[in-house]
């Protein structure tokens, strides 16, 4: 199921065929080129606009608008600690400093063997069980500082993950 | 998977414990039956009657009656459904919930709208972080595809489609126009209206946008019978509503509740007040973007016109409760720097205004401002709020002017006393600390 460079151009023509425009399956392609290379870099939007259809240009500008899609390289896995509201409100400042600690990196960066990078993010839509923190894309809810240590050394251990 | 808070009264849409996630458990519940009454030849007029006989309101945020909306939805050889499957209101998290729990009643709801106003495909505009609940919603969509609900011909030869399609990662993308300009693959800014999507919008044709919790409320409607349903609420806000509740409060959780309880209610009784022994200063009722209310929502009917009524919003129902232990100042620049993050940038007030209103919040919460910065602030709010393209600039001025209203004293003291008052409690600390000549010198790394 997973996209690789060589897979990527047809996964695209099926995405475009459940839409009226080819337009339409912008966001799609871009999931997919992030998937197939990791990060959208130069090389990666140059695939995605062969198989979308406009150019790496227009794919990029469309991509810089969200937050998920990566135009710098990043770790093979990533970490997002939610600090919105009631995340904040239920101590995620202190589960952001435990993982800085921990990881030995400050927000936005990436340690220094390129396995994890540490971000902050804006609500994720757990409220009612904050705070939240998305590693890899998979919620963990309820987490306290003194369950980053554990999290940290799953992730480590965990298969490398490209990121849709 | 989260805990699921149990069903603490007669709901209407989570009338069940734990999921229905399958088909097979959601058909034994009594689901898709309303979908074949709507394949058996449901005429418009009909659906949009029992709409707006239930007095659905929408759940997004709006509160626009459902019926009505539906109603308004031009002709065409080409018109498309759009599920704004967006949450990303802070304090929101009920279609996450609904759709982990019950994926088909989203699905019915979707296909009695697509059979009845023979739409040509339905999109599932769904938040790109919600990866676990794209993944269930494919599955369900699997399982009602194998069923013959989706991808194959009905009674008249009518044949569904609906497409899952995922964000990724932009909160101005739930405001209807942002959201159709990304699905039509632009980057996710809003326009003017008009014209508005029920003339043009998912690649500029005829489009009904509607919440997930509304379009999932739809097959319970028909199944009571939209006065059975009303009854439940208001006059004007039928049934029942799904509140999510965070913040300090020892029970956080979505509870569904009719729309004739009051936030005494849902704090006390479902959620089980704020914990360990401390006091409720203050409920922000419906999302971030709603201004703040002390004690005295308790006694508020959770209903949108109530909310109103009271000086703020239902929003999306998204409540979060505040002990006094929390310095509102740092909520109000919490609060600013998420807006100030999320603008788009497209339109100048709200660009430049939300960036002003959290700098000039940071500088109070440091205790470096001046006494008039205060009112600076209750300044730049009325520059951005009712002078930008889309709601996101509202949404940062009208809870930040609230909170400067409500705890005037607390932005005065700051100011007075150079620092945060309330540093050593407040639960937002960590993300602001004081400037480092404050602190003791002990405390002050070489570093």
């Amino acid at each position: 199921m997973s996209v690789t460079p060589d897979t990527l151009y047809d996964a695209v023509q099926a995405e475009i065929a459940k839409y009226p425009t080819r337009r339409g399956a912008m966001l799609p392609a871009l999931h997919l080129t992030q998937e197939a290379y990791g990060w959208l870099s130069p090389e990666a939007l140059t695939a995605c606009s062969d198989a979308i259809g406009f150019s790496p240009a227009y794919c990029q500008a469309v991509a810089s608008f969200y937050d998920m899609f990566f135009l710098e390289p990043v770790g093979t896995h990533v970490i997002d600690v939610c600090t919105n509201l009631a995340c904040a409100l239920r101590g995620a400042g202190d589960v952001l400093e435990a993982f800085e600690g921990e990881l030995g990196v400050r927000v936005g960066g990436t340690t220094d063997d390129g396995t994890i990078t540490l971000r902050k993010a804006e609500c994720l839509g757990g409220c009612s069980w904050a705070p939240v923190v998305a590693v890899d894309e998979r919620y963990r809810e309820r987490v306290s500082p003194g369950d980053v240590a554990q999290i940290v050394g799953e992730t480590r251990s965990a298969p490398a993950v490209r990121h849709a | 998977m989260p805990e699921w808070t149990p069903r603490l009264e007669a709901n209407v849409l989570l009338d069940f414990e734990g999921e229905l996630r399958d088909l097979a458990a959601y058909e034994a519940y009594g689901g898709y039956a309303q979908l074949k009454r709507a394949r058996a030849g449901m005429d418009p007029d009909t659906l949009i009657a029992e709409l707006g006989g239930s007095a659905l309101r929408g759940r997004g945020g709006a509160g626009f009656p459902t019926g009505r909306k539906a109603s308004f939805l031009a002709p065409g050889a080409e018109r498309y459904l759009v599920v704004n499957a967006d949450e990303s209101e802070p304090g929101s998290c009920k279609d996450r919930e609904l759709m982990l729990r019950t994926p088909h009643a989203l699905l019915e709801g979707i296909l009695i709208v697509m059979n009845v106003l023979r739409l040509t495909r339905a999109y599932v505009y769904i938040r790109g972080e919600y990866l676990t609940e794209s993944e269930v919603l494919e599955a369900a969509i699997a399982e009602a595809r194998a069923a013959g609900y989706v991808g194959a011909p009905g009674p008249d030869g009518y044949v569904p489609e609906i497409t899952v399609h995922r964000g990724a990662g932009a909160y101005i993308c739930g405001e209807e126009t942002a959201l159709l300009a990304s699905l039509n693959g632009f980057r996710g800014q809003p326009s003017a209206k008009p014209p508005f999507p029920a003339v043009s919008g998912a690649f500029e044709r005829p489009t009904l946008l509607n919440n997930v919790e509304t379009i999932a409320t739809i097959p319970a409607i028909l199944r009571r019978g939209p006065e059975d349903y009303k009854a439940l609420g208001t006059e004007q806000s039928g049934g029942t509503h799904v509140m999510s509740i965070s913040g300090h409060i020892l029970r956080p959780g979505n509870y569904e509740m009719p729309m004739s309880r009051t936030m005494r209610h849902l704090i006390e009784d479902l959620a089980g007040g704020v914990p360990g022994g401390r006091a409720l200063k203050a409920v922000i009722p419906g999302g971030a973007s709603s201004p703040i209310l002390g004690p005295e929502a308790l006694d508020i009917l959770c209903a949108p016109e109530a909310l109103a009524a009271a000086g703020s919003m239902a929003g999306s129902a998204g409540v979060m409760v505040i002990d006094d232990t929390t310095c509102i100042v740092q909520l109000a620049l919490r609060t600013a720097a998420f807006y100030t993050h999320e603008s788009c940038g497209k339109c100048t007030p709200c660009r430049e205004g939300t960036r002003w209103i959290t700098d000039t919040l940071q500088r109070i919460e440091e205790g470096i401002a001046a006494p008039a910065e205060i009112d600076l602030v209750l300044e730049i709010c009325d520059n951005v709020e009712g002078k930008c393209l889309c709601p996101l600039g509202d949404a940062c001025a009208m809870p930040v002017r609230s909170m400067i209203k409500r705890f005037r004293e607390e932005f005065d003291q700051h100011v007075e006393l150079g620092y945060c008052p309330l540093h050593e409690t407040s639960s937002l600390s960590s993300l602001y600390p004081q400037p480092r000549s404050l602190l003791p010198l002990a405390t002050v790394s070489p570093s």
